[in-house]
C-alpha cells in the first residue's frame, strides 16, 4: 500500500472502531431535526414560510460536516499529544503528505456522516426537490467537506491541548453555524445579523446545499455566487492548513 | 576532520532558545557498530541534542553528520539512515501492532516485497508476532516499548536512537531489550546511541559514555576511562563526581561559567 492510501486506511479504520464517536455524532442532527423540523415547523409554515423541513435539512447536513470536520481535527491533536506525530514528523516524507494522507481520510468520514444525515432526513419526510442533482449535491458535498476538514487541521495544528480546542469549538465553530442561513432565512433578519451571515463562508455552503436539494427558490445568492465564494473559501483553508502544519513544533 | 569510521559527528553544535543556551558548542563522534550512551542530570542538553541528531530541531550553528549526510541540509536521507525510539510512546493506540508496522514500512518506503517477511521476523524477535492482531490500547508499556524498538528497526537502519528506552519498565522487560540491542549492535554492525538515568545501563551496555551538563559535554570516554578520571571504581561515583550532586532545578545560572571552566579542562585531559 503507498502512503496515502495507508494514512487515509488510519482514518477509516479509527473511525470504524470508535463506535460511540459514529452514534454521537449522528445524536445532534437527529435532534436538531426533531426539534426544529417538528418544532419550529410548525410556526414557520404558520408565518407562510412554507415547508421548514425542506428549508432546513440542508443547513444540518452542513452542520454534521462542519462539526465532524473540526472533531476530526481532534486526532491531529490527540497525535500530538500522545505522541505519534513525532512518528509520522521524523520520516522522511513531506508533512505535505502526511497533511494530504490525513485530512482525505478525515473529509471521508464527513462526506460518510453528511450522506448519513441526509438519509436521516429522508426518513423524517424530507424529499429533494430534484432527484438528478443529487448527484450535485453530492459533489458540493465533498467539496465542503474538504474544506473543512482543512480549517479542522489547522486549527488542530495550532493549539496544544484539549481545553484550548474546546474553546475554538465555542468560539468559533458555534457561530460559524449558529450566525450563518443555516436555521433562519436572511430576508427579514436585522441587518447588522444579515452582515455577519454574509460574511460567513458556511452561509454560502448551506445555500448551495440548498439550491441542490430544496430547489432554486429556496437560495438566497445563487448557486454561480456560492460556489464562487466556496471556491475561495477552499484555498484559504487550504493553505490555512498547510501553513500551520509545516509550523507544528515536536 | 571526521574520522571515516565515524557515524555520528557532531561540530561545534549549539542550541539557544531565546535567551537560553540549552546546548553550548558541543563536539563529538560516535563510531559505526559502537554503543554509545549520552547521560546527564535533568535539563543538561540530552534530548535537545537528539532531537538536532533526529532532525526535530536545528542547531543554532555547528555541523552535525550522520551516515555520511548532513542532518540539516540532507534530512530525508539522514532520516533513512536512523531509527528512533522516542522517550514518550509514540503508537497509534487505535490501530493494531502490525497496522502500526505496516504504516512505518510505508512512511519510510520499506519495498512491498520485503515488508510482509521483515515485520514478522521482527515481531517474532520482540515476541509480540501472536498478538499481531491487538489493538495497542490492550497493550502494557513494556510490550508497546518492545514494538517501538522492532518499529525502529523496520527499516534496516545504520544508527538507532533510543530516548530512555526503559523508563518505567520493569527489571525483567529491561533486561531482554538490551539483550535484542546488544545482539542487534553485534549481529548488524547497527551504531546504538543512548540516553538513560540508569547508570548501571550505561556501565552494563554502553561501550563509551559522553556525560552532558549544562549543555556542555564535561567527559567522554569508557567505564573505566571515566573512574580512572575522577579517581573514583563506579560509574555512579565518576558521575556524581563529574556532575556534583545539587538537585539541578536549584542551581544557579550564575554557576555556569566557573563550571564551564572546569568542564573545558576536564574535556582537554580527557583528549
Amino acid at each position: 500500500m503507498d502512503l496515502f492510501t495507508i494514512l487515509w486506511l488510519r482514518q477509516m479504520r479509527r473511525y470504524v472502531r470508535s463506535g460511540s464517536r459514529l452514534l454521537g455524532s449522528l445524536g445532534q442532527p437527529i435532534l436538531l431535526l426533531l426539534a426544529l423540523g417538528y418544532g419550529i415547523g410548525a410556526i414557520y409554515r404558520r408565518a407562510g414560510e412554507g415547508n421548514y423541513l425542506e428549508f432546513l435539512v440542508p443547513g444540518i447536513i452542513t452542520q454534521t460536516v462542519l462539526l465532524s470536520a473540526i472533531f476530526w481535527g481532534i486526532i491531529i491533536l490527540q497525535d500530538k499529544r500522545f505522541g505519534f506525530l513525532a512518528e509520522l514528523l521524523v520520516a522522511p516524507v513531506k508533512r505535505i503528505q502526511v497533511l494530504f494522507g490525513s485530512a482525505c481520510g478525515g473529509a471521508t468520514i464527513s462526506i460518510i456522516q453528511g450522506c448519513m444525515v441526509f438519509t436521516i432526513s429522508i426518513i423524517f419526510g424530507f424529499r429533494p426537490h430534484n432527484w438528478v442533482l443529487v448527484p450535485v449535491a453530492f459533489a458540493v458535498l465533498i467539496f465542503m467537506s474538504v474544506a473543512l476538514t482543512c480549517f479542522g487541521a489547522g486549527i488542530a495544528s495550532m493549539v496544544d491541548d484539549f481545553q484550548g480546542f474546546q474553546g475554538i469549538n465555542n468560539l468559533l465553530v458555534m457561530p460559524l453555524f449558529f450566525l450563518s442561513s443555516a436555521l433562519y432565512p436572511l430576508n427579514n433578519i436585522p441587518t447588522f445579523l444579515k452582515i455577519i451571515s454574509e460574511c460567513n463562508p458556511v452561509t454560502y455552503m448551506v445555500d448551495a446545499l440548498r439550491y441542490l436539494l430544496s430547489g432554486p427558490s429556496q437560495t438566497h445568492f445563487g448557486i454561480a455566487k456560492d460556489l464562487i465564494i466556496m471556491a475561495i473559501t477552499f484555498l484559504v483553508t487550504l493553505s490555512f492548513a498547510v501553513n500551520r502544519f509545516n509550523h507544528i513544533q515536536m | 576532520m571526521t574520522s571515516e569510521k565515524a557515524i555520528i559527528s557532531a561540530k561545534h553544535v549549539v542550541k539557544t532558545f531565546d535567551a537560553v543556551k540549552a546546548v553550548r558548542d558541543i563536539t563529538f563522534e560516535v563510531k559505526k557498530g559502537e554503543i554509545f550512551a549520552f547521560l546527564g542530570p535533568n535539563g543538561a542538553g540530552k534530548s535537545t541534542t537528539i532531537k538536532m541528531l533526529t532532525t526535530m530541531l536545528k542547531p543554532t550553528s555547528g555541523q552535525l553528520r550522520l551516515a555520511g549526510h548532513d542532518v540539516t541540509k540532507e534530512r530525508d536521507s539522514a532520516r533513512k539512515a536512523f531509527g528512533i525510539v522516542f522517550q514518550d510512546p509514540s503508537l497509534d493506540e487505535e490501530l493494531t501492532a502490525y497496522e502500526n508496522m505496516e504504516l512505518h514500512a510505508s512512511l519510510y518506503g520499506v519495498p512491498k516485497a520485503k515488508r510482509a517477511k521483515r515485520i514478522e521476523n521482527l515481531m517474532e524477535l520482540v515476541e509480540l508476532w501472536n498478538r499481531r492482531n491487538s489493538l495497542i490500547k490492550t497493550f502494557s508499556g513494556g510490550m508497546r516499548r518492545r514494538l517501538e524498538i522492532a518499529r525502529g528497526l523496520l527499516h534496516e537502519p545504520k544508527v538507532l536512537f533510543l530516548d530512555e528506552p526503559t523508563l518505567g519498565l520493569d527489571t525483567q522487560t529491561r533486561n531482554l531489550m538490551w539483550d535484542y540491542v546488544q545482539k542487534l549492535s553485534h549481529e548488524k554492525g547497527m551504531t546504538i546511541f543512548f540516553t538513560t538515568h540508569y547508570l548501571d545501563e550505561a556501565e552494563d551496555v554502553a561501550e563509551r559514555i559522553a556525560i552532558i551538563d549544562k549543555g556542555s559535554i564535561i567527559a567522554i570516554g569508557t567505564t573505566t576511562e571515566l573512574c580512572r578520571l575522577t579517581k573514583t571504581t563506579t560509574l555512579e561515583e565518576a558521575y556524581l563526581q563529574l556532575t556534583g550532586r545539587a538537585l539541578r532545578d536549584e542551581s544557579e545560572a550564575g554557576n555556569n561559567n566557573a563550571l564551564n571552566a572546569k568542564m573545558a579542562l576536564r574535556n582537554r585531559r580527557l583528549r
